[in-house]
């Protein structure tokens, strides 16, 4: 593989043609995908209408439509699909295993209980109103997906966290967290099931700016950490001796990068619901596509955000009405999964 | 001639069991050391705990005479490399991506490519005869490339100490005296120190200028090959009925076990 040094100073980076290519040409990509995503619609648009109202040029109709309308909604599926990439990403080149992503540990069924539980409390249970009726779901979809994350890594935990261990507790927490929300679902009335299980599903639909900023803070910050963070993950990739011999503090570096992974994964679930698939697929198609042996930290998020976008478009043109991108996504996903799962069998090393 | 690493009354246990029972041992510069033993006599924990795998029960590690258990992981990490006994990489890692990680406690996240690091992991690669493997994924490795590979990766690291345990396991004998080989070239051209858990005694003999022998946790002698390795040893440690003769090579102890087949009654 092509490897190239950029030396400043005593700044110095280990650059290799195909994954830095890969990210260019998934942003290249990305950009035309979010041009095409906020064209399509009840208001048709060109490309060039879409360019000159992003620039603030063109009729106020346009402007509206674009920037009021369908902007944010894209925007939200972009960072949503970069926060969950980089959640599995981080979660996958930590726990050593492509099953491992923040659907399966649990992070994402914690939200939803969260979730589901305004949704229903704040419905015909009553027991909810007002202003935290609204702001309290994507709040509680946060809450609930800390929650579930941290107490997997608690449980998991004996004298350090061990990849195999946090994956079969974390399929526990799922199944207690999926049930618990079925309850609810069950408990709560028609009309707030309806909308329960549209959030549980996924869905950009009617996201608006206030969707898009505590996604976008959260990437701003947790990219840049993760990043920085993720130079240990190089040396964290053995087994723990081998690690602790390369001089990796295994323990507090472990648990720092899977804390911001279950916050960014948190965060976007908290913003568009739990959109399957997105985090275990992701940084699988970011590796194979870099050829590199760990998910490439930035390019799974260019990947995810770039995947998101295009499921919410499908989920927006193929059918009369428009479907949830988190079933376009799971369409997608399962087959994927169900393929890792007979690999994983074949490959069984543990 | 200086004590580089040292354990001094060293206990280390797993949970109830203590393994390595108030040890003394005193690791010279520039020696190579091999530890023998019986299996579970605790030579690999011992190993561990010299490269701080390990906590101590009571007693302590010296490096260089500080308290290695109160140094910083990366500072350890700086002087002295440690291969453990089944290490395993990620399917698909390249040899050269193996052996860069090596330079890991010399780089931060702003730095994480110098041409010191270049220059180090290319050293490596050309002393353990694998730069034309440099290319190819570690799991594709035949055993004997694969140790190379890892030991290649220690050496990036820099390190004058370095801690071997087990080194030849799982490899034929042609292949353990290349490694062997390659730990004493590193030990002659460049004056590092090793100590490394041998299970094969003759082998034991031939490389090690030190040979630590031990049993139920504790050290039962150490000292040159030939003053270790006696008949009497072998059946004090091993319970095991030898002769030793001169090794017709290399003139040190040659260990013949006996066995029941031949034993005069």
């Amino acid at each position: 593989m092509t490897t190239t040094a950029l030396r400043i100073g005593a700044t110095s980076f280990k650059l290799r043609r195909r994954p830095l290519l890969v990210v260019a040409v998934s942003l290249v990509v990305l950009a035309a995908l979010l041009v095409v995503d906020i064209m399509v619609g009840d208001f048709p648009l060109t490309a060039a209408q879409v360019v000159d109202a992003l620039l603030g040029g063109g009729t106020r109709r346009d402007r509206f439509v674009v920037v009021e309308l369908r902007l944010p909604r894209a925007l939200t599926g972009l960072l949503v699909g970069g926060a969950l990439g980089l959640s599995g990403a981080i979660f996958q080149a930590i726990v050593r295993n492509p099953l491992a992503s923040p659907d399966i540990l649990g992070v994402t069924w914690g939200a939803g209980v969260g979730a589901v539980s305004v949704i229903t409390f704040a419905g015909s249970l009553g027991v909810v109103t007002g202003g935290a009726a609204s702001i309290g779901v994507p709040l509680a979809g946060l809450a609930g997906g800390l929650v579930a994350g941290l107490l997997v890594y608690a449980l998991a935990w004996r004298q350090g966290i061990e990849g195999f261990r946090m994956v079969l507790v974390g399929i526990g927490i799922t199944a207690v967290a999926g049930n618990f929300t079925h309850y609810l679902l069950t408990v709560g009335d028609v009309q707030d099931a309806g909308r329960a299980m549209v959030w549980i599903t996924g869905s950009l639909n009617g996201r608006g700016w206030e969707h898009v900023v505590p996604v976008a803070l959260a990437l701003v910050v947790l990219v840049p950490v993760a990043l920085v963070g993720g130079h240990v993950l190089g040396a964290l990739q053995f087994d723990d001796q081998t690690s602790r011999g390369l001089g990796v503090r295994v323990n507090v570096a472990r648990s720092f990068l899977i804390v911001v992974a279950i916050v960014l994964a948190s965060v976007a679930t908290a913003a568009a619901g739990p959109i399957a698939f997105v985090a275990l697929a992701t940084p699988q198609i970011a590796l194979r596509l870099s050829g590199t042996a760990q998910p490439p930290l930035f390019g799974s998020v260019v990947v995810g955000g770039a995947l998101v976008v295009l499921s919410d478009l499908v989920a927006r043109t193929i059918y009369r009405t428009e479907l949830p991108v988190g079933v376009v996504t799971a369409v997608l996903g399962a087959p994927y999964l169900m393929y890792l799962l007979v690999r994983s069998r074949r490959e069984a090393r543990v | 001639m200086s004590v580089r690493l040292e354990a001094s009354s060293l206990s280390v246990g797993y949970g109830e069991r203590l393994v390595v029972d108030t040890l003394d041992l005193s690791v010279i510069g520039g020696t190579v050391t091999a530890v023998i033993g019986p299996n579970g006599c605790g030579k690999s924990t011992l190993l561990k705990a010299l490269g701080r795998l390990l906590p101590a029960r009571s007693g302590a590690v010296l490096l260089d005479g500080k308290q290695i258990d109160r140094m910083a992981t990366r500072d350890v990490a700086r002087v002295l490399g440690l291969l453990p006994q089944a290490p395993s990489a990620p399917e698909g890692l390249t040899v050269a991506d193996l052996v860069a990680r090596g330079r890991h406690p010399h780089q931060a996240w702003y730095r994480q490519w110098s041409s010191d690091d270049a220059a180090a992991v290319d050293a490596a690669l050309a002393m353990t005869g694998i730069s034309d493997l440099a290319d190819r994924t570690v799991d594709e490795l035949s055993g004997g490339q694969r140790q190379r590979a890892w030991i290649s990766m220690a050496l990036a690291q820099g390190t004058d100490l370095l801690l071997l345990d087990e080194p030849t396991t799982y490899l034929d004998l042609a292949h353990q005296i290349d490694v062997l080989d390659l730990v004493q070239e590193l030990h002659a051209t460049m004056g590092r120190t090793v100590v490394m858990v041998l299970h094969d005694l003759n082998l034991a003999a031939r490389y090690a200028d030190n040979v630590v022998a031990m049993r139920g946790g504790r050290i039962v002698a150490q000292g040159a090959p030939a003053e270790v390795l006696t008949e009497r040893l072998l059946l004090e440690v091993f319970g095991l009925d030898a002769r030793v003769v001169e090794d017709p090579v290399a003139g040190t102890p040659l260990v013949v076990p006996v066995g029941s087949r031949h034993r005069v009654p």
